[in-house]
């Protein structure tokens, strides 16, 4: 099966109903995607499909459709990125790829979201070092910057 | 590939030797060229600074503060240095601790602080001495500023001396630095780890790969104690990948060679089990906890008469408290590489403890200590559950096993289910107040299973488990009477160190219990609490944060909440503001002051503070370990939710005070006052006071 990932073409030898999650780390090793919960509770899977945030662990191989983006392929100067690093937002860093992903396709779905859309957006990546008052000031910041 | 090849590609190729300031570990590959002047750090020709970090970096920023602390004695500019994780060496464990190489207690700073000063003290007398010598000019006279060494008619880079200083003798006592003259400690630098996280790149134990590995999945035992019966492997191994099926320890693993394999054999195996308690589960715990109280316990303090002041007392207070298992719930599951060949072991992880590590690694292979190399990667959170071996060891079993690389991933399911927890337990406390409605009187007993027993049974204080009392045996306030007893009460559950440790519960039972007295008193929880604390540090602290939150101007609709706590060298002050509409409760504002001492990355101190806050906000509103029939239930995060992003405060306020002279831990105290803090808060709000948690609305 072929994939494109972070615009270059993979050819991919595993079975279908094999998680993307696991594709991307173990078969590609692309491992700036974690693995959290397997169930769609964390976020930490987060990947672009066609530029929307997707649980890469509920998403089987057989089932991808469409252009897929990883942490490694969002630009280094892409503005979450670098409001994460003015804001020193990881702290053990693990779910912060999955919370990076979520965070740009929010805004570039909705490039001035309220507060309370960034919540509901946000809240189903989970983050154990409790970074989330850096993340939301993080994304504030890029929201009120934006034109 | 021989051995010394693969060394080389790991880039980890040890010799040890001895010098003035203790074992010296230089890289074969490279040892005629840098200069090593100690194990802390190397200096390359090319002007890097290696700097090699000995405690695990899972978020609490030493990463960053080793190089700031080494860059300013050594005047190099932080922008050369370079993190290396420590191999577990001999002379890398830390020395505060006997010698172990572990990360807890809170001590990454604390213990090295100290040592890494010297390292780079020592370091830069030496390119001092080289210099003057090449120069012949006096050493008084040469400083080293930004990575360069500057004389009056010279002036060199690090690296340009590097072949010079290698001849210098290590000085016993080099002369450390003027603080005064600092750089970088004490200012805030932003964290080295960020960029390469934030980019995807930083590689986590779970990325670890190495060709030919081979994956090991466990099918676990269902049941706590619980023992395989019977195997049916065939409908396993009849799937194509999956090489072998085998009983290890702690599970029934199956290899395979790619993961799709892996999951699906896992999928197929079938086992039967026989054992284990199934008439254990968390209410019955519970109960067991309850019922110990009522036997007396160990004595691990006694001032005064606090019985018979208790007997004959009449303003009383007797409470009960519950609290449960709590897991850690990193991100990152539990996982180990290991490899296990020809007279070598090693491991790929994210740990804790590596001389643990090396330690069990060479009990299951069967080789000497000496032969075990652990490669510390990034750790996806820690909170004390990666100081546990038991990944480490599935990975070294798996691996001597299959006579290949292999690779341990634990699902989120396995990894909740054969967690270590922390202790469930319970406390009563008994109070007796005086004419002035100050405790005269005060018995805390609690019942709790062990830590260090069966941990680090050497700790164990005259059979007192220093865990199951802390914040007790050194209770702030000044009680004449006081009591304090521990009821060893264990349970099949594994229990294990959790972020703040006994502090987790015990600042929770301490600090409700007295702002309940402080309201039967008829008093101000936070003047109540000023009027019973001595050490000036502690009222400082509570000082702080009562001003800065604003307490006792409460605006109309909220109310506030207050706790104080001292763990691991650290006072602790926090205050909650919350309101509570009919059902919903709101936290509106956390003001934290800490007084840690002398600060070496505000930055980190802070992002600590509001960590341990978020930790403790968590296990207070929403987590317990729920077991039925011997199994943990609450098995992913549907069924242990941690806290989300909706539910935090709206403002953390961290401010830091520096009274005390010396260094105090920062990666756990901001964790125990945040529970009571909220309690107390909710007491305003209801009228109610809680008793166990997480906290029912």
């Amino acid at each position: 099966m072929n994939l494109v990932i972070n615009e270059k073409s993979y050819s991919v030898n595993a079975p279908e109903e094999l998680k993307l999650v696991w594709v991307l780390r173990e078969v590609l090793h692309l491992t700036g995607t974690k693995f959290g919960c397997g169930i769609g509770a964390c976020g930490a899977c987060t990947v672009h499909i066609d530029g929307k945030a997707v649980r890469s662990c509920q998403l089987p191989l057989g089932a991808v459709g469409g252009k897929i983006t990883t942490i490694e392929g969002l630009p280094e100067d892409h503005p979450v990125k670098r409001a994460w690093i003015r804001h020193q937002v990881p702290q053990c860093g693990y779910c912060q790829p999955g919370q990076i992903m979520q965070a740009a396709a929010l805004l570039s779905a909705h490039p001035h979201p309220e507060v309370d859309e960034i919540v509901a957006s946000m809240n189903g990546n989970l983050c154990r070092c409790g970074t989330y008052p850096r993340i939301l000031r993080a994304i504030r910041e890029v929201a009120e910057a934006a034109t | 590939m021989n051995r010394r090849e693969f060394l080389k590609g790991c880039g980890l190729t040890v010799a040890v030797g001895l010098t003035p300031l203790g074992a010296i570990a230089l890289r074969a590959a490279d040892r005629r060229r840098d200069f090593e002047p100690n194990l802390w750090l190397t200096i390359t020709p090319e002007d890097r600074v290696l700097c090699w970090v000995n405690k695990s970096e899972m978020g609490q920023g030493v990463y960053t503060s080793f190089p700031m602390i080494l860059a300013d004695e050594l005047g190099a500019a932080l922008s050369q240095v370079e993190v290396r994780p420590a191999p577990a060496l001999p002379g890398y464990g830390d020395p505060e601790s006997g010698g172990i190489m572990l990360t807890g207690g809170s001590t990454s700073i604390r213990h090295m602080y100290g040592f890494l000063r010297t390292a780079g003290a020592g370091a830069r007398e030496m390119m001092i001495a080289a210099a003057a010598k090449l120069w012949k000019e006096p050493a008084s006279e040469l400083r080293c500023r930004e990575g360069r060494i500057q004389g009056k008619d010279h002036a060199a880079s690090f690296g340009e001396i590097v072949r010079y200083a290698r001849k210098e003798r290590p000085p016993a006592r080099p002369t450390l630095k003027d603080p005064k003259e600092f750089v970088y400690i004490g200012t805030p630098v932003e964290r080295l780890d960020i960029p390469e996280k934030v980019a995807g790149k930083a590689k986590f134990g779970i990325d670890v790969s190495l060709s030919g590995l081979v994956y090991a999945f466990f099918v676990r035992p269902p049941r706590f104690g619980a023992k395989p019966k019977a195997v049916d492997e065939r409908a396993a191994k009849a799937i194509p990948g999956v090489i072998a099926v085998q009983n290890l320890s702690q599970g029934v693993a199956v290899f395979a060679e790619t993961i799709a394999a892996a999951f699906r054999g896992r999928e197929a195996l079938r086992v039967d089990w026989e054992g284990g308690d199934d008439r254990l589960s968390s209410a019955s715990a519970e109960t067991a906890l309850v019922d110990a109280l009522q036997t007396e316990g160990m004595v691990a303090r006694e001032e005064g008469r606090p019985r018979e002041i208790w007997r004959s007392g009449s303003r009383k207070l007797e409470r009960t408290y519950t609290l449960p298992f709590l897991a850690h719930g990193t991100l990152e599951p539990m996982n180990a590489t290991a490899w296990v060949r020809n007279g070598r072991c090693d491991v790929w992880t994210g740990t804790q403890f590596q001389t643990g590590s090396v330690k069990a690694a060479a009990q299951i292979s069967g080789l000497p200590e000496s032969s075990v190399q652990i490669h510390t990667q990034y750790l996806g959170g820690g909170f004390g559950r990666r100081s546990a071996l038991d990944f480490v060891l599935d990975a070294v079993e798996a691996s001597k096993a299959a006579n290949r690389p292999v690779k341990v991933i634990y699902s989120r399911e396995e990894d909740f289910a054969a967690g270590r927890y922390r202790p469930a337990n319970a406390t009563r406390v008994q109070a007796v107040l005086d004419e002035h409605g100050m405790p005269a009187a005060w018995i805390h007993r609690i019942a709790v299973p062990s830590l260090y027993a069966s941990a680090f049974p050497a700790r164990m204080k005259n059979g007192i488990d220093p865990a199951a009392v802390e914040g007790l045996v050194n209770l702030p306030y000044a009680v004449p009477n006081l009591r304090v007893e521990w009821i060893r009460k264990e349970f099949t559950v594994p229990v294990w160190f959790w972020r703040s440790v006994g502090s987790s519960h015990n600042a929770f039972t301490v600090e409700t219990f007295v702002d309940e007295l402080a309201g039967l008193a008829g008093k101000d929880p936070v003047d109540y609490r000023l009027s019973l604390l001595s050490d000036p540090d502690a009222k400082r602290v509570v000082e702080a944060a009562a001003e800065k939150a604003g307490w006792g101007r409460t605006k109309t609709g909220r109310q506030m909440g207050f706790a104080y706590h001292r763990c691991f060298g650290s006072h602790v002050a926090e205050c909650i503001e919350i309101s509570v509409d009919p059902k919903r409760l709101v936290l509106h504002r956390v003001v934290c002051a800490v007084d840690c001492g002398p600060v070496v990355n505000p930055n980190t101190v802070k992002a600590q503070m509001e960590s341990g806050i978020l930790m403790g906000l968590s296990a207070a509103l929403k987590e317990r370990v729920l077991i039925e029939e011997g199994r943990v239930v609450s098995n992913n995060f549907d069924k242990y939710p941690i806290l989300r992003m909706g539910e935090i405060p709206k403002e953390i306020d961290v401010f830091l005070i520096q009274g005390q002279k010396e260094l105090g831990g920062v990666g756990e105290p901001g964790t125990p006052p945040a529970a009571p803090a909220l309690a107390n808060a909710l007491f305003a709000a209801t009228g109610r006071r809680a008793e166990s948690l997480p906290l029912a609305l």
